[in-house]
């Protein structure tokens, strides 16, 4: 009898063949609809901070430099790959890509930075983004020169600090 | 260098011990589907051993908790040198979702160093293979941070480090001189 079964299952095993992926030598197609890591389209975003707000996890920062400069800041350390960043977009400037082959050494490696460059309306003072570079280009009136000392003077009082925001991680114990 | 250390120490065969210290269960499915026939990841002689006394690798999943900060730290303590650990998931990476909840550390980082991190939630299982792979060298990473400039400022050329702030104003010091 255990001999039969044991050709019962040698025909079994026969039959199904070698199911095993040949996956690090060979590419892995995705499914459609799979959800990878967020890519950033620097060229679409307005900087208006949709992203930041909505992100669960709290990935994406976002601060500004000086009052032109704005940085938006993806880490990716904790990001579940919700999506919601891409939904609630209104630029559509987040992809959610189909990458992820992401293992790597520093998690350094999986932020996205992007810099925007914002200006100050005349009337309200707050930030808004041309829609177009030449625009960006004729506006000439986001600093002014310090003719005397020759050195640039930004308007806002905020700026950055030059620590990093990723290896931030500090070892501590209960 | 340390894919060389790597490799000259662990000789491609890792033995990996399985530790959850309070994630969902969703990364553990994963790396468990990694043992299976479909991804069988012993053909790269990985295999998982019940104990970290024989264990060369600790795959952590789920973040630091308080009451599982220190079993961890112990699990590791117990495993013989060389030894790697994987923070595999969002959640031993950085923390995960719950990251600011009263019972989560945060990140494994902060109980025991982590050598490689495989990031998603959870991850695919070629994703795990891949960070994997990567590790003993039979592949090279495909991330590197990603810095974009929406613009590049006229002449002279802009610094952000050389930003500095003056009672009123934040002024720019270096002025390059076209
Ligand atoms: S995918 Fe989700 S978790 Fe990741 S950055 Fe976007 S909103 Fe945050
Ligand atoms: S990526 Fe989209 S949601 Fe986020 S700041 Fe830019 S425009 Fe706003
Ligand atoms: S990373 Fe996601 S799937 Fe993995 S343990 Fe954390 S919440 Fe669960």
């Amino acid at each position: 009898m255990s001999v039969l079964s044991k050709l019962k299952e040698a025909v079994i095993c026969l039959k199904a063949g070698r199911v095993t992926l040949p996956y690090p030598a060979q590419a892995q197609p995705v499914p459609e609809k799979f959800r990878g890591r967020p890519i950033f389209d620097a060229a679409k975003c307005t900087g208006c901070g949709g992203c930041a707000n909505n992100c669960p996890a709290r990935e994406i920062l976002l601060f500004d430099l000086c009052q032109e400069i704005r940085i938006l800041q993806y880490l990716g350390r904790r990001c579940a790959y919700c999506g919601r960043c891409a939904d609630v977009c209104p630029e559509k400037a987040i992809t959610m890509s189909h990458e992820f082959e992401t293992g790597t050494n520093s998690i350094g490696d999986i932020q996205q930075r992007v810099e925007l460059f914002m200006s100050t309306c005349q009337r309200c003072g707050r930030c808004f983004k041309e829609p177009s570079t030449l625009e960006q280009l004729k506006l000439k009136g986001y600093r002014v020169d310090d003719v005397a000392h020759e050195r640039w003077v930004f308007r806002s009082k905020s700026y950055l600090e030059t620590e990093p925001v990723v290896d931030d991680i500090k070892i501590e114990m209960d | 260098m340390l894919k060389n250390l790597c490799q000259k120490m662990f000789g491609r065969s890792l033995w990996v011990y399985h530790a959850n210290s309070g994630g969902c269960n969703g990364c553990d499915i994963e790396v468990l589907n990694v043992l299976t026939p479909y991804y069988d990841v012993e053909r790269f002689g990985i295999k998982l051993v019940g104990s970290p006394r024989h264990a060369d690798v600790m795959l952590c999943q789920g973040p630091a908790m308080r009451s599982t900060a220190q079993a961890l730290k112990r699990a590791y303590d117990a495993m013989p040198a060389p030894k790697l650990v994987f923070a595999i998931g969002s959640c031993a990476c950085g923390g995960g979702i719950w990251f600011d909840s009263y019972s989560v550390l945060g990140p494994v980082e902060k109980v025991v160093p982590v050598n490689f991190y495989i990031p998603g939630c959870p991850p695919r299982p070629e994703a795990i293979i891949y960070g994997v792979a990567v590790a003993v060298g039979l592949v090279d990473k495909k991330t590197a941070p990603v810095k974009f400039k929406q613009i590049e400022m006229p002449i002279p050329r802009y610094h952000p480090q050389d930003l500095s702030g003056r009672d009123e104003l934040v002024v720019y010091e270096k002025v390059e001189k076209v």
